[in-house]
């Protein structure tokens, strides 16, 4: 694959704090087969849409002009924290951080980059190496305390360029945090995001992800997560306007003892591709799952939910309930949803549920026959459907006015 | 109250309709003017919701002959929300939960879309919640339930009350009340009860589907009608209900296999 090679040819130097996870992940894109339909993971994925990735460069001279920005930045909020990542550069370097939250050093980064990769088993996924690949900038915070502000990060593309992130989080024991990420396409752009999060014993961490697409732009995400026992892992994503989203949180609990609450919603439309493929593994006992993921697919999209849950023997008196709820809204809109549960254990509690419909005709009837004209009625029980997941996200996120306004855009 | 001069305001003649196929009203022909209070009785299965859901528009019900008149407007051309801005409301007898949709903001673009069909302007959020604090009163309704989704996790009276509380806020010119005395304990009835007649007036009318007397104890009828087999079998006065109530529904088979062997 000539491009593939140009591109590879094209990325500076490895070099930096980065620089073995770069050379990892070109020797695995050089050696490793890319991936193909035969593969169980990539089964669904629209892989022409992904060869795209390869002619992008990862510098762009270009800005996104105000007026076509889809999603308007709100004002920073005011106690917290905001930070926008550059693939570039360093931004967090200028930042004046709040007691509790803190830089890593160049030697803390080398002492924990990689781990809750590793513990994920995502040492050198597709994806995961084409963000070692093409990343040279990375912000790791340590976060100590409970009455954080709220920290918010910004991820905006390039346009007509690839920007790679990468983040890693270490929560100290009893930390509590909430953090949004904000991702933003841009015209003919794609990112990588790469995200490691390791929870520490009791700590908390509530997170939200907004990404908001456009118009060919795509989007590849991986988070790692790692939890002590006794922490609280609470994940909200929304995802929309993607022509192709590929999120994938993998989330271990080392040692059982600790909870997680996913809550997803994927709201395609046009030709749009928006995928989560989930996966939770229990390391130990009486951990607990509640997964809730929404798809809405109109005109020709195509949602995917692949949710995994490993229960192996050590992981007894495991508690995991998943449900995986689709909407489409159309004839030639597509729905796939798959769970995937794997359970040796024998004592454990482990309910699973997908559901595929239309709108309830019933409820459409009942908004009609009080005056509610039917393109208003299917609006509201649209908003209904998704505002379930909306409830879930941090209050921050409720500042971002695309939110409230992509609701518009949906009809049946 | 019955005043022959008063304003006709639902004319159905001949109506046949079928749901999936099967013919379920087989000729019902019926008038309500203005002022008036109808009662329909009848065993389950006689065409009563029928009827009700073939007013208001319900889209599985297809009417395969006759022709069902609003004020002169023919209702079976218009949508089922054109006929709610007209002025019909069925209250249902199963209110449907719709999780995620506040109540309060349905109520309002319901009451708006009411009000712009008669001319009036349209009611703010605050200017809304004046207006439905005032009508809650009508059902003695908790404002908690207006913070809540619509109908969601709401107990059986709760729902009542919300129909009725629908129907404060739309002054509909005709209401149908499809059962709206099933699942409802003494208290709960006496109070929706209340409500209907709180705001039945001269100028408009009241359809009440039920199959039992309890609720015509509570609001009385100008005229009961009752169905059997898809067509209205038998008008009368308030006291055809009070005959229903003692001597049961067995006559209807008689009246049945006589017309038949005719």
């Amino acid at each position: 694959m000539a491009v593939f090679r140009q591109w590879l040819d094209s990325l500076p130097a490895p070099n930096g704090v980065l620089e073995r996870f770069q050379r990892l992940g070109r020797n695995s894109l050089l050696n490793d087969a890319s991936p193909t339909r035969a593969l169980e993971a990539w089964r669904l994925t629209d892989l022409k849409r992904l060869e795209h990735l390869f002619e992008l460069p990862l510098h762009s001279n270009q800005d996104v002009l105000d007026e076509k920005k889809l999603t308007i930045i709100p004002d920073k909020p005011g106690n917290g924290l905001r930070i926008t990542l550059d693939s570039d550069c360093d931004t967090s370097d200028s930042l004046k951080l709040p007691p509790g939250i803190r830089k890593l050093n160049a030697l803390e980064l080398e002492a924990h980059l990689g781990n809750s990769l590793k513990s994920c088993s995502l040492n050198c996924d597709w994806p995961v190496a084409i963000n070692h690949a093409s990343a040279t900038q990375v912000l790791g915070l340590e976060i100590q305390g409970q009455d954080l502000p709220p920290l918010e990060l910004v991820m905006e593309a390039k346009p007509c360029a690839l920007s790679p992130t990468r983040v890693i989080l270490i929560l100290k024991e009893q930390a509590k945090l909430e953090l949004l990420q904000v991702a933003i396409g841009a015209e003919e752009a794609a990112q990588s995001h790469l995200i490691e999060i390791h929870l520490g014993q009791g700590s908390e961490l509530q997170h939200g992800w907004l990404g908001f697409g456009k118009h060919q732009s795509s989007l590849l995400v991986n988070m790692a997560i790692t939890q002590e026992a006794r922490s609280n892992y609470f994940i909200t994503a929304v995802q929309h306007g993607w022509f192709l989203a590929r999120m994938e949180p993998h989330i271990v609990q080392v040692h059982g003892h600790a909870n997680t609450t996913m809550r997803g919603l994927q709201l395609a439309t046009n030709q749009s591709q928006i995928a989560t493929h989930s996966s939770i593994r229990f390391d130990g006992p009486e951990g607990s799952l509640d997964q809730l993921q929404k798809s809405v697919a109109a005109e020709k999209s195509h949602c995917i939910f692949n949710g995994a849950i490993h229960v192996p023997r050590i992981a007894q008196k495991t508690n995991a309930a998943q449900l995986s709820r689709n909407l489409l809204l159309s004839e030639r809109a597509r729905i796939d949803t798959k769970p995937e549960l794997k359970i040796i254990a024998d004592d454990v509690r482990c309910a699973h549920g997908a559901t595929v419909s239309q709108l309830q005709e019933e409820e459409l009837f009942y908004l009609r026959s009080r005056g509610i004209e039917a393109t208003t009625a299917t609006s509201l029980l649209l908003k209904g459907y998704c505002q379930e997941i909306f409830n879930s996200l941090p209050v921050e996120a409720n500042r971002w006015e695309r939110l409230i306004t992509l609701l518009e855009s949906m009809q049946a | 109250m019955i005043r022959k001069e008063a304003e006709l305001i639902l004319e159905i003649r001949n109506l046949h309709a079928s749901v999936e196929d099967k013919a379920i009203l087989q000729g019902v022909n019926l008038s309500i003017r203005a002022g008036e209070i109808h009662a329909v009785m009848g065993r389950n299965g006689s065409g009563k919701s029928t009827l009700s859901k073939v007013i208001a528009g319900h889209p599985e019900y297809i009417v395969t002959s006759g022709t069902v008149k609003f004020q002169g407007h023919n209702l079976l051309e218009l949508e089922p929300e054109e006929r709610a801005r007209l002025g019909v409301f069925m209250g249902f007898q199963y209110p449907v939960e719709i999780p995620g949709v506040s109540n309060l903001e349905f109520l309002r673009v319901a009451t708006n879309s009411r009000r712009e069909k008669r001319g009036q302007e349209e009611l703010d959020t605050f200017d809304f919640e004046d207006l439905v604090r005032e009508r809650l009163k009508v059902v003695q309704m908790d404002p908690i339930f207006l913070e809540r989704s619509v109908n969601e996790g709401f107990s059986g009276g709760e729902k009542k009350r919300n129909e009725i509380l629908q129907m404060a806020l739309l002054e509909p010119l005709l209401a149908i009340l499809d059962e709206t005395d099933s699942g409802l304990d003494i208290d709960a009835l006496r109070i929706v009860a209340a409500g209907v007649n709180q705001l039945a007036n001269p100028q408009n009318a009241t359809l009440l589907i039920t199959h039992y007397q309890r609720l015509l104890n509570e609001i009385t009828p100008d005229f009961v009608h009752v169905m059997a087999a898809g067509k209205i079998l038998r008008t009368g006065g308030k006291e055809l209900a009070l005959e229903l109530e003692q001597s049961g529904y067995d006559w209807i088979d008689k009246e049945q296999n006589h017309m038949e062997a005719k």
